[in-house]
């Protein structure tokens, strides 16, 4: 068999002739096209605009999931019209509606390690239902500090963060199970375990003795959809790259790609680029958590973070969990086993019949597709080449069902149609190529611009793909949009799969860098969309449901709480005295409205914080600091209606000490005008 | 009075349950930041509409023109009107067991009377609504008035108003009718009683 060097090696001349094309286009497409991009309107279909034109006021066919990446959020696009319908803050503050910044979600961003205004957040997934996405919540991770994170999807907002102990670069995460019965977060760094919670002061030069990889199991709430980590399996010190979840025949199954098998823990990008061979590590799921169940699993010391928001407080409380369970695979025969996968395998993606396992080495000039069922034969046959650390390795050749040959430069991501195709994403030469699942045939290919990272078709990894449209979400975007000077935005394209050969119909500027992106049709989510909070539900503990009963009251030396309501157009109470220098003053307003659309917002001058949005019926909390005398202003910052201008108050500041009592109104009765008569 | 018809009284009587299960009365509004509409339902006991809170967020929207805000309690005849409606139906039944002409007539008669005494009190509430305005209002209009309309539709400000009976007020048609149904057939059925006793006289 040709090692995959030999084969990039053949494919070296093409890569330059590529390149020497693509600049040849980029100068001649300069000289003719002002402002426009190299192949600006290549492969563009005649009929793309209409095909993306969702009329004002009609809605989008679907809802898209988009990671931000390095800004911690997801943006929710509508497709096929790329617009742009929400950004969901999850790991980082947002000053725009106060997350993390308000007293009531502050702690969905505790940790172990203090409070964490930003994470690195790559894939969404959403949840499950037999095998297809149901529009209950969207998992996300946090990359940096691991994290995974729950969006609700009737209120589009982050209602739950847990962190992952044991683990390090939590990359290899989210992959939820067919029916969301286990969410799976495996490690992409390595560390070195002291097995009390933490890493152990180890020398760096005992990589390969002491470093130590995890994958975490959290068990969902069928329910709820509340979290909760059941177990971990401690793996070999590799980096854990990505990870698919079986479908059908192969829905016990979860399968992880891997790279430095060689343990490097210097200079990764060559040593661990020495092996010519990875692995695709597969588990099954059921069978480890009956082990866990079944007394298998040991339990360590840990030290990890749980945020939950409260649905009817809507505040955020954090938890502190103290021990984990975790699992040997040496202990667990039949639980785990090793594919060699070509150098380096990026994405894992297993095609909706749950038979192909497709795994994407970015190095290597081939794609290698593995069989569930031969598998399924080669661990029966006990076909093993040795073992890795107590886990089995699979033969190569017993597993594999073939390879796809010559795809194009550096395959990254797959994504299936349902109509026995798959869509590979090359990074290198900046393409997304189709091919027949069956004969491993390329039989169409389409640029993108410009190097394209995940690609995703609605449901492309799930039982039942949407083969309508593909999302390419590319990583550089140059030329492809008006210059905003060093900083650009990513560029997502997307194209129609819904014929024999793919169609370029749109692009659209992404906020920050989507690393992956889910997809559902619009009617799954749309209905079940809360319009707005029930007053009556409130169980705030500072919620004011009548304007009857708001107050302001001082309650130890230095603290007082407001209490307060806004409703069109006024805040009440909007005069406030008695405050003094060195007071923390708490305004807890409830948005008395129960109406659709009618948020109010709250800011305060001097406020070392962002504004607050409240939703009609919620109650949230600014905390303000009085640091001089004098009279502060605060208003309503989302305009809410005609006298939006007018929904505004002051509040007094006197000196410490000062003898002014605390008092409050609204809109003090003055005399009515002689001139108007009742009837 | 045949048996069929005390039995199309009783329906008389019985259909003015309508009135507890269906609004009488609706008034829809339509504005370019409602595209969904809101609508008040006027009920002979209460007072309801489109969703739960229609009353705050119709009362929110007067207020800007200093409309009194509404609420169920300040209107006596929403306590009072349904032992109206429930003595109605009462004293229809009897009046099909009794099965007097005149009885019925004398309910019908007090029963329209009773409807439109309700509409006028209901076009009464909507004047002094309408033009009983605050001074202090924030939009002052000069010469305008609020008066929704009593059937029909009208343009106040950004608002379409339309404003239509429901089902619980043909409740109170449908007992008019049937009633009246009854009042004739009862008379034909006298008139031939009267025809066969007279005959009978001449044939003795």
């Amino acid at each position: 068999m040709e090692t995959s060097i030999f084969k990039l090696k053949k494919f070296v001349p093409k890569a330059a002739l590529l390149m020497a094309l693509a600049t040849g286009t980029m100068l001649q497409g300069c000289s003719k096209t002002e402002g426009g991009s190299a192949g600006a309107t290549d492969s563009v279909s005649s009929d793309a605009a209409t095909a993306v034109y969702v009329a004002p006021g009609k809605h989008d066919e679907l809802y898209s999931f988009l990671s931000g990446g390095f800004n911690g959020q997801v943006s929710v696009y509508g497709l096929p019209s790329g617009r742009l319908l929400k950004i969901i803050p999850v790991f980082s503050q947002f000053p725009e509606n106060g997350y993390g910044y308000s007293e009531e979600s502050k702690a969905m961003l505790n940790t172990s390690h203090g409070f964490i205004p930003w994470d690195d957040l790559h894939h969404p997934k959403l949840s499950r239902t037999d095998g297809q996405t149901d529009g209950r919540w969207l998992f996300v991770n946090g990359n940096n500090t691991p994290r995974v994170a729950r969006v609700d999807l009737k209120t589009f907002e982050t209602v739950e963060i847990m962190e992952i102990p044991n683990s390090a670069g939590n990359h290899c995460s989210p992959y939820p199970t067919n029916n969301n019965e286990y969410v799976i977060a495996g490690t992409r760094f390595s560390v070195p375990l002291d097995m009390k919670g933490g890493t152990g002061d180890v020398s760096l030069e005992k990589y390969g003795e002491e470093f130590r990889g995890s994958i975490s199991f959290i068990k969902i709430d069928p329910e709820h959809g509340d979290m909760d980590l059941d177990f971990q399996i401690l793996v070999p010190g590799f980096d854990y790259d990505l990870a698919n979840g079986g479908k059908g025949p192969s829905g016990d199954w979860v399968f992880f790609t891997t790279y430095n098998s060689e343990k490097a823990g210097t200079l990764k990008e060559v040593g661990a680029s020495q092996n010519d061979k990875d692995y695709l590590a597969a588990i099954n799921w059921k069978l480890a958590a009956k082990y866990a169940k079944e007394g298998k699993a040991r339990e360590m010391p840990a030290n990890y973070y749980h945020n939950k928001l409260d649905e009817n407080s809507h505040i955020a409380k954090s938890t502190i969990k103290k021990k984990v369970r975790y699992l040997l695979p040496e202990d667990c025969p039949g639980m785990m086993y090793l594919l060699p996968a070509p150098k380096s395998p990026h994405g894992i993606d297993v095609d909706p019949s749950g038979e192909f396992m497709v795994v994407s080495g970015k190095l290597a000039s081939a794609i290698p597709v593995f069989s569930f069922s031969k598998m399924q034969a080669a661990i029966k046959n006990k076909q093993f080449d040795g073992e890795k650390n107590g886990i089995p390795v699979l033969k190569y050749e017993a597993v594999l069902k073939g390879e796809v040959k010559e795809p194009g430069l550096g395959p990254l991501h797959t994504e299936f149609d349902g109509k026995g195709n798959a869509y590979t994403s090359m990074f290198v030469s900046s393409e997304v190529v189709k091919w027949k699942l069956n004969e491993l045939k390329v039989v169409d290919r389409i640029p993108v611009f410009y190097s394209i990272g995940h690609l995703m078709i609605p449901g492309g990894d799930t039982k039942e793909p949407y083969g309508k449209y593909l999302v390419a979400m590319n990583k550089i975007t140059k030329d492809r949009y008006l210059p905003t000077g060093p900083e650009l935005a990513h560029s997502a394209q997307l194209i129609d799969i819904s014929g024999e050969k793919m169609k370029m119909l749109l692009d659209f500027p992404t906020v920050a860098e989507p690393h992956y992106a889910q997809a559902i049709l619009a009617d799954k989510v749309a209905p079940k969309s809360t319009k707005f909070y029930k007053l009556d539900a409130n169980s705030h503990p500072h919620a004011v449901k009548k304007e009857a009963d708001v107050s302001v009251k001082r309650e130890g030396k230095n603290v007082v709480r407001v209490k307060m309501t806004a409703i069109r157009s006024h805040m009440t109470p909007d005069n406030i005295e008695g405050i003094q220098v060195g007071d923390t003053v708490y305004f807890h307003v409830t948005n008395l409205e129960q109406d659709w659309d009618v948020p109010h917002g709250f800011a305060i001058m001097g406020a070392n914080n962002a504004e607050t949005l409240i939703m009609p019926g919620a109650t949230q909390t600014l905390k303000w600091v009085a640091k001089k005398t004098g009279v502060y202003p605060f208003y309503c910052t989302d305009f809410c209606s005609a006298l939006h201008q007018e929904m505004q108050g002051y509040i007094r500041v006197s000196p410490k000490g000062a003898n002014v009592p605390i008092s409050f109104s609204t809109g003090k009765k003055k005399p009515v005008p002689a001139v108007a008569s009742t009837k | 009075m045949k048996t069929y018809q005390k039995i199309l009284m009783i329906g008389a009587a019985l259909s003015l349950g309508l009135l507890f299960l269906f609004p009488m009365w609706k008034i829809f509004l339509k504005a370019p930041q409602y595209p969904e509409g809101l609508e008040l339902h006027i009920w002979v006991n209460k007072l309801g509409g489109s969703s739960e809170s229609v009353l705050q967020n119709f009362n929110i929207l007067n207020h800007y023109i200093g409309m009194k805000p509404i609420h169920a309690n300040s209107f006596a005849e929403l306590k009072f009107m349904p032992y109206i409606v429930i003595a109605f139906m009462i004293t229809g039944v009897i009046a099909a067991f009794i099965g007097k002409r005149k009885i019925i007539l004398a309910w019908t008669g007090m029963l329209m009377l009773g409807g439109a005494a309700g509409i006028l009190d209901f076009y009464l509430w909507l004047v002094k609504f309408g033009t009983n305005l605050d001074p202090t209002a924030p939009i002052k209009v000069p010469g305008m008035t609020y008066v929704p309309p009593l059937l029909g539709s009208k343009t106040l400000l950004n608002f379409d108003a339309l404003s239509l009976p429901a089902l619980g007020s043909l409740g109170i048609l449908l007992a008019v009718v049937l009633a009246l149904t009854v009042y004739w057939l009862s008379g034909k059925t006298e008139k031939q009683l009267a025809a066969q006793s007279s005959k009978k006289v001449f044939a003795s």
